[in-house]
């Protein structure tokens, strides 16, 4: 900054004119409107960028229920440690405050502007405008700042604050803690004395290497660690590899088949990218917001131990519904249509191919 | 070949005949004054006797496999999903100033999307003269630059608000990478498009699922802020953004937006997610800082700490660490041994930049006694990095971001070392 405005300077003693520096290259060419329709869709808290459109709180909830309740639950409430959008209100000064939409943003526009363009996780951008002003309608009628006939519009969008609006301010470091922060360092007999307080072994939550060392420990030089390390890496792989065919007999001979091809199995690992924010698998893979998928092919329909199904899909494991190929196949295909009312909120696998990929992918998988 | 088996197994042998005789002590003691010949010397070694790999056998090396440890962590239980998440560099492991992109943190909020060169573009819109759209080919034939600069996520120790909670420093601190950025001043594409005297706010935006977006103001897109394309001499990982990523020096790095497709000039800043629900902080009067951008001066010492223990015995020790600050340089680093009692300056290594890591060193004679190490950074603006317990004073238990305050590693006589707080 202080170069330019040196630069500018005396570029002006010299007399030549500012537009000297902001000579153009002509490099790019001219946004069409179009492209700036397409990429330009952020809303602002006065309302800049708001596009078109309307929805009530009804409507929203039935589009919550379907799009976003697998993660934030049917009420906003939250599901695991998904983000919870509804209530805390009174809570900003507790030990464990609530951040929520209700009590701690400060602009509505920025619930529209998210919704509408990153939600939801993993299917961005498929919200309309409508189904985003239904959404945020409802995700204000959950913190109950409008009674449940509220229709929200671009008409009345600025209309409504936040109850939080007016509780943030702009950075005050510079007044309220570098001057303090700012005294001459201390360099002997700084304090009478200092005693730990606090260890961190006590709460024992640091990822471990396995000798129970914090995770990362460097190794010891004087021990012939490195060869011990690739010995003790392979008996692990012979393990493992001992134990698969004994796996095996129990997996469906359709798994099977689909085991023999691995880069159906590895295109399947790709498209599984799409599951894995919600679904574990592999060993000791645990029910996430959506069950554990070991052993899927071919396991009975709301099998996964200790995890809570939706309606519909304990009715249709009490019908005795196996995941076997051909019924993995229809349900990735359309969710919704093979299964009303599910809580997966997954628009589903067009293609024939990555279907068949990831359900070779998952008989692949070991757990 | 049976000839290269015998010498390995002996030599595997001899070393673990050693320890079971005498445990680690007597290990020690090997590398002096031992009474038998060492047959690392004295037999011939098979690395010294046959052909190691050909030149094309890594056309793109990796680390070799004896440094299998140096790898970013993921800590399980912080985040739901693993592609809206962080993991850590292993600063404990890592020596100089430079991060390896290999190793450098990342966080994602949608995860590390695949975008070509042949199809990115770059928009330039709002308060503008003229909106623009680049190619990355566009990009490159702007005048170029090369900066220097520490990024570092805002909730870098986070979890330690509350007390020390995680052993080692990769962990507590290591959301953080410094690499030497190439790319072309956000000032430049703000000039081509031709910034309206109204537009007071510059807001960036990815291109990946998130659509990550921050506002800045003017004042700061137009001095220092790069569009980078390389990053320590080569193309952006695809983790840090590739292949454009904003540079933001000094500013936390949730600003420093990955895969960036927009820049937007307004009269007022977007106010997006990312700048309201999450990245303010929440005060002890229940209302919450906003705009708080700039890291303040930090400091951690590196080794020893909880993962890279004193293993050597008493004598000659290497303390390292690194210092930086988002106002300008490090001025000072001050190293104590008691726990801030007394402080001793401690040797800044190599060239301190602006906005950068800096290294620090200080070389003394460990007599095995315990030891609460500290390190406390000190910045040009005359800035003395707090204590944890000066910033809750301050702010308060519930804040999450931007804690800069002294760590301190509990260092025991067998040269094991602890995460822990004193008082």
């Amino acid at each position: 900054m202080s170069k330019s405005l040196k630069l500018l300077a005396t570029l002006a003693a010299i007399g030549l004119a500012t537009p000297a520096m902001a000579e153009r290259t002509g490099l790019g060419r001219p946004a069409l409107p179009e492209e700036i329709a397409a990429w330009d869709v952020a809303v602002l808290p006065d309302g800049t960028g708001l596009p078109e459109g309307s929805g009530d709180v009804f409507t929203g909830d039935e589009v919550f229920a379907d799009k976003c309740a697998s993660c934030h639950g049917d009420f906003a409430e939250g599901i695991d440690s998904w983000p919870v959008l509804a209530g805390g209100q009174g809570t900003l000064k507790h030990a464990r405050p609530v951040k929520t939409i209700g009590s701690y943003w400060p602009y509505l526009s920025t619930v529209f502007d998210y919704v509408h363009r990153s939600m939801p996780f993993g299917s961005a951008q498929t919200v309309s405008a409508d189904e985003a002003y239904a959404i945020t309608a409802f995700l204000l009628y959950s913190n109950g700042l409008v009674e449940d006939d509220f229709e929200l519009s671009s008409a009345n969008f600025t209309d409504i604050a936040l109850p939080n609006a007016e509780g943030f301010y702009a950075d005050d470091r510079a007044e309220a803690e570098y001057p303090q922060f700012s005294a001459e360092a201390c360099m002997s007999d700084c304090l009478p004395g200092v005693k730990v307080t606090k260890r961190a072994v006590d709460l024992n939550v640091t990822p471990e290497d396995p000798d129970g060392k914090p995770a990362g420990t460097l190794p010891d030089l004087r021990m012939a660690q490195a060869d011990g390390d690739a010995a003790a890496q392979s008996d692990t792989a012979e393990a493992t590899a001992e134990t698969a065919p004994e796996a095996a007999p129990e997996a469906e001979a359709a798994a099977e088949t689909a085991a023999t091809d691995p880069a159906l199995i590895e295109a399947g690992e790709k498209v599984y990218k799409k599951c894995k924010a919600c679904h574990k698998i592999g060993q000791g893979a645990k029910n996430g917001t959506g069950p554990q998928l070991n052993g899927i092919v071919g396991r009975a329909a709301g099998a996964a131990e200790g995890f809570k199904y939706s309606k519909p899909l304990q009715e249709k494991a009490a019908e005795g519904l196996i995941w076997d190929e051909a019924a993995l196949d229809a349900f990735l295909a359309d969710p919704k249509g093979y299964l009303p009312k599910t809580r997966m909120s997954f628009a589903g696998l067009k293609k024939a191919e990555d279907r068949a990929a990831i359900i070779a992918y998952l008989a692949a998988i070991d757990g | 070949m049976s000839e290269t088996e015998k010498t390995g197994t002996s030599r595997r042998a001899f070393l673990r005949a050693g320890l079971a005789a005498g445990g680690a002590a007597a290990a020690a003691g090997m590398a002096r004054g031992q009474g038998a010949p060492d047959p690392l010397i004295t037999e011939v070694q098979p690395w010294a006797s046959e052909f190691g790999d050909a030149v094309d056998a890594t056309p793109y090396g990796m680390p070799i496999r004896f440094e299998s440890h140096v790898v970013r962590r993921n800590v399980e239980w912080l985040t739901e999903s693993p592609v809206s998440s962080i993991n850590f560099t292993p600063i404990h492991a890592l020596e100089g100033t430079i991060t390896p992109q290999g190793c450098a943190f990342e966080r994602h909020h949608s995860g590390a999307i695949e975008l070509s060169k042949q199809d990115y573009r770059l928009m330039i819109n709002g308060l503008v003269d003229q909106p623009l759209v680049f190619t990355y080919e566009d990009l490159m034939r702007f005048p170029r630059q090369i900066t220097t600069a520490f990024c570092e996520c805002a909730a870098n120790g986070g979890m330690e608000w509350g007390g020390a909670q995680l052993e080692g420093c990769q962990f507590t601190q290591g959301m953080i990478h410094n690499m030497e950025y190439t790319g072309i001043p956000l000032r430049a594409l703000l000039e081509e498009a031709g910034v309206k005297p109204e537009g007071k706010w510059v807001y960036a935006e990815g291109a990946d699922a998130s659509s990550n977006g921050r506002s800045m103001p003017l004042e700061k897109a137009m001095d220092d802020v790069l569009v980078a394309f390389f990053a320590n001499g080569e193309a952006l990982r695809k983790e840090h953004g590739y292949p454009v990523r904003l540079v933001v020096p000094g500013f936390e790095g949730n600003m420093w937006v990955k895969w960036l497709r927009r820049i937007a000039v307004y009269d007022q800043a977007v106010e997006s997610r990312e700048e309201t629900s999450k990245y303010t902080d929440l005060m002890p009067d229940g209302r919450a800082r906003k705009w708080t951008w700039v890291m303040d001066a930090k400091s951690v010492i590196t080794s020893p700490s909880p993962q890279a223990p004193i293993r050597h015995g008493k004598g000659p020790l290497v303390i390292t660490g690194l210092a930086w600050s988002g106002h300008g340089k490090i001025d000072r680093v001050d190293v104590s041994l008691d726990g801030g009692v007394n402080w001793q300056t401690a040797r800044l290594s190599g060239d301190v930049k602006s906005k950068a890591l800096t290294r620090f060193h200080l070389d003394i004679d460990w007599d095995g006694s315990e030891m609460l190490l500290q390190s406390r950074a000190i910045d040009e603006t005359g800035y003395v990095q707090p204590t944890k317990d000066a910033l809750r004073a301050s702010r308060g238990r519930n804040n999450v971001y931007h804690n800069n305050g002294i760590q301190t590693w509990w260092v025991r006589a067998d040269g094991e070392v602890e995460n822990v707080e004193v008082a």
